[in-house]
């Protein structure tokens, strides 16, 4: 694969306005052949919140990021995105739609013949017209962000895991996207490197106010994005213990067989009583 | 038993309609932008330099032994120094285009089934439509595009070493004076000939890279799966090129001549 970069100035990606949902979903099902998916999912994320969506393997939790960006499309229900519809959206409308999101996959899902700087820049290269040396810039911004910019001219396969999603971060942040869509961030990485990972959710929620769905059935990593809050600190970025007033703000929704078992806050969450929930806590 | 025949035809029918649609996708995105100008060029290297050595080997040595094996053939009938024109009027007319096709069904054809399947399956593919690209724009058409350019290069390419092969054996094996054997190779080839040893290669071009692109973006199940999809794209790419060979030919036969 090339990059195709072009020199003429152009637009970033758009976001929604103050009061319009940033992503809700209505009654949204879905199966693949016999097996049901999503069964009547309904919810909504405000711009610059976060929802955390809980569940096991195969519950339906990475199905609802693809639904929201336009890669599959539901059987019933609707999905709207900055207050438009796009469950029936032709591609090329849809690729503007993708312009205001950002995406996570698990894995990373990398471009491996390309370098990281090439990956990162990969949007603003490709499908906008700023000069070379400003999308350089930006890449270098990104990458340092999240604390990997002397690998810029690296190949993805000389990184590890960790890395591999903190790049995947990186790219997906690129492009300044009002919401970002995390599937399985944390999914097979040590607790350190996942932690690391957890911190740099949690720096861009706060800090550059994007507004996020996680997609996790790790709790731990889960939990942590819910109750701590990044700051500016005499130069410093630091990521401590939220209080109560910020940790409400992060609303979790647990899967069960497709349906919405639960929905509510961190502290909501711990308290239910409902056996599946207290199991899957344990 | 009736049930997994239906089934079977069932997915057969699907798979033709999934390929067309692929097809008309494309044609339409080589007249529409954007248009990836560097991937092109990337492929026009990859599929056409990057199988020189095998088409011009291949070429070679079935020019060599076509004037072999007719040599002994056409001493029955006095004709040993008209081995010149049965080597270019088959090399140019029919094995040319049979055997580029097939060199790069097996080259260009599973290369570009792994290379695509191996994107499925790491859900690259995805990440490309999740970040505002066109996948079918962004890989499908520049390969085609150089498919369909380089083909025929390449077959004139092997046309060229396949009466070189045949002139060295016709010189020190069948003792025919090397002027007899190049008179010979422009005298039986007529222009209807080489007209149907240029349009061949195109169609048979665009099929290889379209089966290749469409079997490689339809992978699933892992690594097992992408070996399935190299393994099924290099067979259907080989078949595909035999049979279209048959229609196309019979086609040209009647327009031309």
């Amino acid at each position: 694969m090339a990059l195709n970069p072009t020199t003429q100035p152009g637009p970033a990606g758009g976001a929604a306005a103050a009061d319009t949902p940033a992503v809700e979903l209505r009654h949204v099902s879905l199966a693949f052949d016999d097996k049901v998916v999503l069964r009547d999912v309904s919810f909504t994320l405000l711009p610059g919140h976060t929802k955390l969506i809980l569940g096991a393997s195969g519950s339906g939790k990475s199905t609802i990021l693809k639904l929201i960006l336009g890669l599959l499309r539901p059987d019933a229900g609707e999905v709207y995105v900055g207050g438009e519809r796009v469950d029936q959206m032709e591609e090329r409308d849809l690729l503007r739609v993708r312009g205001g999101l950002g995406m996570v996959f698990q894995e990373g899902a990398l471009f491996d013949s390309l370098t990281v700087g090439e990956n990162v820049g990969f949007k603003l290269y490709e499908e906008t017209h700023r000069p070379l040396g400003e999308i350089r810039a930006r890449v270098e911004e990104v990458l340092g962000f999240v604390r990997l910019g002397e690998f810029i001219d690296r190949q993805p396969s000389e990184l590890s895991g960790g890395q591999r999603r903190r790049v995947a971060i990186a790219r997906a942040l690129a492009s300044k996207p009002g919401i970002l869509l995390y599937d399985e961030a944390t999914t097979g990485l040590d607790p350190i490197t996942a932690i690391t990972v957890d911190e740099e959710i949690v720096k861009l929620r706060d800090l550059e106010e994007v507004g996020s769905i996680v997609v996790t059935h790790q709790l731990r990593d889960a939990f942590f994005v819910a109750t701590h809050e990044a700051r500016r600190a005499g130069g410093r970025i630091e990521v401590a213990p939220a209080d109560a007033a910020k940790a409400d703000e992060a609303e979790f929704i647990m899967l069960k067989e497709g349906l919405v078992a639960f929905e509510g806050n961190a502290a909501e969450l711990r308290a239910s009583t409902d056996s599946y929930i207290r199991t899957f806590l344990s | 038993m009736l049930h997994f025949v239906g089934n079977g035809l069932k997915q057969a029918v699907l798979e033709v309609q999934e390929y067309v649609r692929l097809q008309i996708t494309v044609v339409r995105a080589i007249f529409s932008r954007p248009f990836y100008m560097r991937d092109l060029i990337e492929q026009l290297d990859q599929i056409g330099i990057g199988s020189l050595t095998v088409v011009t080997l291949a070429g070679f040595f079935t020019g060599a032994v076509l004037a072999l094996q007719s040599g002994i053939t056409l001493d029955q009938f006095g004709a040993r120094p008209f081995v010149g024109r049965l080597v270019s009027a088959s090399m140019v007319k029919e094995l040319g285009p049979v055997l580029t096709g097939l060199m790069l069904a097996g080259r260009v054809g599973s290369g570009i089934a792994a290379e695509l399947g191996s994107m499925v399956v790491t859900d690259q593919i995805n990440a490309l439509r999740a970040l505002g690209t066109d996948p079918v724009r962004k890989l499908v058409v520049p390969r085609v595009l150089a498919g369909v350019i380089m083909t025929p290069i390449l077959t004139i390419i092997a046309d060229t070493f396949g009466i070189i092969g045949g002139w060295i054996i016709a010189v020190f094996q069948l003792r025919v004076a090397s002027s007899i054997y190049w008179t010979s190779v422009t005298d039986g080839l007529y222009l209807q000939d080489v007209w149907m040893g240029l349009i061949k290669p195109f169609v048979l071009g665009f099929a290889i890279v379209t089966i290749g692109c469409h079997v490689g973006l339809r992978t699933s199940g892992g690594t097992q799966g992408v070996g399935r999809s190299t393994t099924y794209a290099v067979v259907a790419a080989s078949v595909a090129v035999i049979a279209v060979d048959l229609f196309i030919t019979q086609l040209l036969v009647n327009l031309l001549y």
